[in-house]
């Protein structure tokens, strides 16, 4: 009797030990097919993006070219507006700090820090003019690159100069200016370009294969990363900060996006609301006719939550209508009327416990790391 | 019928199945505290965070720094004496106590089953666990082989209470007529080999596993108790515990659980688990001297019974002053701790706190994570204990940084079971003019819905 008792705790001992470490599950015809979901989301929207920033980049690389050859005011118009374009793809893809982008070590902002990090401290950036000696890839100088820093070099005035131009013709650092335009340039195609390689080479297999549950799981790491975008990139970034927000005293203009740029500062926003809401919905990124795939609003009405889904549209949608009535810039718009912005940022958070706390429950993924025990 | 408790009182029976307990409870204790520390949590848990939620009267308990180690090392090397039943009254003092110490450091961590730890090494200070197989008795070269029923009646009485309470709990609407949080819950599992895809996204499953959870919570201690269905109930016990096992993250618990029913066998059982010890101890060739062999005498047992019956009458009243409380329970939380309330609820919560100037009326939002570690925020955002609590540390934090005139606001938004998230606490009340007690919070906005049932 006893050994009976004993043989059988061992076994179930052994079968609950190893089934729980076991990350089988491949395919779930039964169940929500998460494989659609991940295989519509790396192949119709997160590759496509990056793709097409690939291409924007190089634009700007061929602008910068152009501009370098010939540093006349038509060429760094035409760098300018070649920038614009990438940065606006460069909203929809911010989302996915995923694969080679999670590992470029860029700490808590993700790969944002070799990309976006605003407001850009021009000190760092004359400094390293007139020195010649820096590192993009330090922590040092993650808000010394990427779009920030190429939005001051094209349109800010350095220390002394009168127009932005003469960073790159009059200035004493005019040759130190020019290579550190050109590095800040190769910088983020390089960076972008190992991306996109390994999404394509071998990343997309294994992030739609990854249909894990737990924290790891491909789905799992994609929900935190539009609650965290939504929140941190567009939402506080954005909006909140510039706003004052979160500090004490007054609004905050210089921490607006493309502050030296000045007038794209809701076209950026707009775009990036865009990006957040095609995932949500699975909505290709390169469809002109919003053709939808597999995607959170899917996974959300397959657990009949249709009511969330037109929630967090609204909520989308109000924000959006929000952001249309603010000035192109931001800073204007701060100087004229603070209280408008601060009113937007009420309508664009209250998206938030809807994603964070009405969409993380009914999907149950886990937000943010918690390894205690549960009851 | 004072004469039949007496007479109770003073039957005796074999002390074999209170010292398979003892080993059982030593080793899994010390398993558990060992685990914690090799997971990293003593740091992760107790030294990261800079601020502690803590229960209403016990805000001098807090963690001691690196000392903290010393207290698990304590509470583990306790453990490890109640296993080998040496020094066996200090041990399991020290244990309780060290225990109780942890666990009331920071309420984030709250679980029943440390709770029920703390209880039943509480019962256990009373109880002579040391009387037969212990290092103590080898000591003392007595060897009691009877002891009084009661000591271990009374550990039977508190796991029947446990399961008992966790069964009536859920007895309500949401857990049996619409299988939540389970309907949450199991779908996301779908990575269980062969069940995970078959079962678990299924309606029916959702609700044969929440009847069945409630069935076998409420019979399971009467199964245990009758000879004939007792190997039944303990093939129910290990099935059960180890699917929740499987299913969540819940650590030891589930074979603490297992060890712990095995008191409920005959005493012969457990003479021939405790063979199987003498033929591991064997290699080491203790001297043994033929012990004599008596029946234990408690000396205080005029003390001791009183206590325990004032213990077992808190254990049964105490889960229901919830009825005290007006509102949903599930919603304002007041009376759902201590109360064997298990995995009733996914309840989920946001929280955005608003300092203000009251006379300026500047205001500035809280970064939580500046502040709490984010299993902390996740906690805070859905009790409203911790959400004054956390409120008063914001504004004692803002006040030692100069500002003036403080008033602390809430935005809070919590779901539960499924339902769409609501506004949870009232955002026009000055939190940090509350104050903390076990009186009915009126800024806690109603829930919207109803749940039937106790």
């Amino acid at each position: 009797m006893l050994k009976k008792i004993i043989l059988f705790v061992i076994v179930v001992a052994a079968i609950s030990c190893s089934s729980s470490d076991d990350n089988g599950g491949s395919n779930n015809d039964d169940g929500f097919d998460r494989t659609a979901l991940l295989t519509n989301v790396a192949d119709n929207i997160i590759i496509p993006a990056f793709q097409d920033l690939q291409s924007k980049l190089a634009s700007v690389d061929v602008a910068t070219t152009s501009f370098i050859n010939d540093k006349s005011t038509g060429n760094l118009d035409a760098l300018s507006d070649a920038w614009l374009e990438a940065y606006k793809v460069w909203q929809h893809v911010q989302i996915y700090n995923l694969g080679e982008a999670d590992n470029l070590g860029g700490g808590e902002r993700g790969f944002v820090s070799f990309f976006n990090i605003y407001p850009v401290t021009v000190a760092d950036i004359e400094n390293a003019a007139n020195t010649g000696s820096y590192d993009l890839n330090t922590a040092n100088y993650h808000d010394a690159q990427g779009f920030p820093a190429l939005d001051f070099l094209i349109h800010g005035i350095a220390t002394g100069d009168s127009l932005p131009l003469d960073k790159f013709t009059t200035n004493s650092d005019f040759e130190g200016f020019t290579t550190y335009l050109t590095d800040v340039v190769t910088q983020m195609i390089s960076l972008n370009t190992a991306i996109v390689n390994n999404w394509v080479s071998s990343y997309r297999s294994t992030f739609i294969a990854n249909t894990d549950s737990g924290l790891n799981g491909s789905f799992n790491k994609l929900a935190n990363d539009i609650v965290y975008s939504y929140e941190k990139d567009f939402r506080a970034q954005k909006i909140g900060i510039p706003a004052g927000i979160f500090s004490n005293g007054g609004t905050l203009p210089e921490t607006v996006e493309a502050f030296y740029k000045k007038d794209v500062s809701k076209e950026l926003s707009l775009e990036a609301l865009t990006g957040i809401e095609n995932l949500f919905n699975g909505i290709s990124y390169n469809s002109v006719s919003s053709v939808s795939g597999s995607s959170f609003s899917t996974y959300l009405e397959f657990l009949d939550r249709e009511d969330l889904v037109t929630e967090i549209n609204n909520q989308f949608a109000a924000g959006r209508n929000a952001i249309n009535g603010l000035n192109d810039d931001y800073t204007q718009q701060l100087s004229d009327n603070s209280i408008q912005m601060t009113a937007a940022y009420d309508i664009i958070q209250a998206a938030v416990p809807k994603l964070k706390v009405d969409m993380k429950q009914a999907l149950n993924f886990v937000i943010d790391y918690v390894d205690g025990d549960g009851d | 019928m004072l004469k039949k408790l007496k007479l109770y009182l003073d039957t005796n029976t074999n002390a074999a199945p209170l010292a398979v307990f003892r080993i059982g409870f030593g080793a899994m204790m010390l398993a558990s505290i060992i685990r914690f520390w090799s997971l990293g949590w003593i740091d992760k848990l107790y030294l990261q965070p800079k601020f502690q939620f803590s229960y209403y009267g016990f805000q001098w308990v807090k963690p001691i720094g690196n000392y903290t180690y010393l207290l698990f090392a304590l509470c583990g090397l306790a453990a490890l004496f109640v296993l080998i039943g040496f020094k066996y009254r200090i041990a399991i003092i020290s244990f309780f106590l060290s225990f109780t110490y942890i666990e009331l450091m920071d309420k984030t961590t709250y679980l029943n089953h440390y709770y029920f730890i703390s209880v039943l090494s509480f019962l256990m200070c009373f109880l002579p666990a040391n009387a037969y197989f212990s290092v103590d008795a080898f000591l003392k070269k007595t060897h009691y082989k009877q002891i009084p029923k009661w000591t271990i009646d009374v550990i039977k009485l508190l796991l029947g209470t446990v399961y008992i309470y966790a069964g009536l709990a859920k007895l309500n609407s949401d857990w049996l007529f619409k299988a939540m949080p389970l309907k949450i819950w199991l779908p996301s599992k779908y990575d269980i080999p062969i069940i995970g895809e078959t079962l678990m996204h299924k309606d029916w499953f959702h609700f044969a596993m929440s009847w069945s959870g409630m069935l076998y919570d409420l019979a399971i201690p009467f199964l245990l108790l009758y000879k004939k269905t007792r190997t039944l109930a303990f093939v129910l016990v290990v099935i059960f515990h180890v699917f929740t096992r499987i299913l969540f993250p819940i650590g030891m618990f589930p074979y603490i659980m297992i060890v712990s029913t095995l008191i409920f066998f005959d005493a012969h059982v457990h003479e021939k688990i405790l063979n199987v010890f003498r033929q591991l101890l064997k290699p080491l060739k203790l001297k043994v001297e033929q012990p004599k062999t008596e029946t234990y005498r408690f000396s205080n047992r005029k003390i001791i019974i009183p206590i325990l019956a004032l213990f077992f009458a808190v254990q049964l009243v105490f889960p229901w002053r919830y009825v005290l409380y007006p509102n949903e329970l599930f919603w304002t939380e007041e009376g759902y701790r201590f109360s064997w309330r298990v995995m009733l609820m996914e309840k989920a919560g946001y929280a955005n706190f608003k300092i203000v100037n009251s006379e300026t009326k500047d205001f500035f939002y809280v970064d939580n994570l500046d502040f709490l570690t984010p299993f902390q925020e996740k906690q805070m955002s859905f009790q409203p204990d911790f959400i004054l609590e956390y409120a008063h540390y914001l504004g004692d934090h803002f006040k030692s940084q100069g500002n003036q005139n403080i008033q602390v606001f809430v935005d809070c938004f919590v779901a539960l079971n499924g339902r769409m998230s609501q506004p949870y606490i009232d955002p026009n009340v000055d939190l940090y003019q509350e104050k903390e007690s076990f009186k009915h919070k009126n800024w806690i906005l109603p829930f919207n819905d109803e749940i039937k049932g106790l």
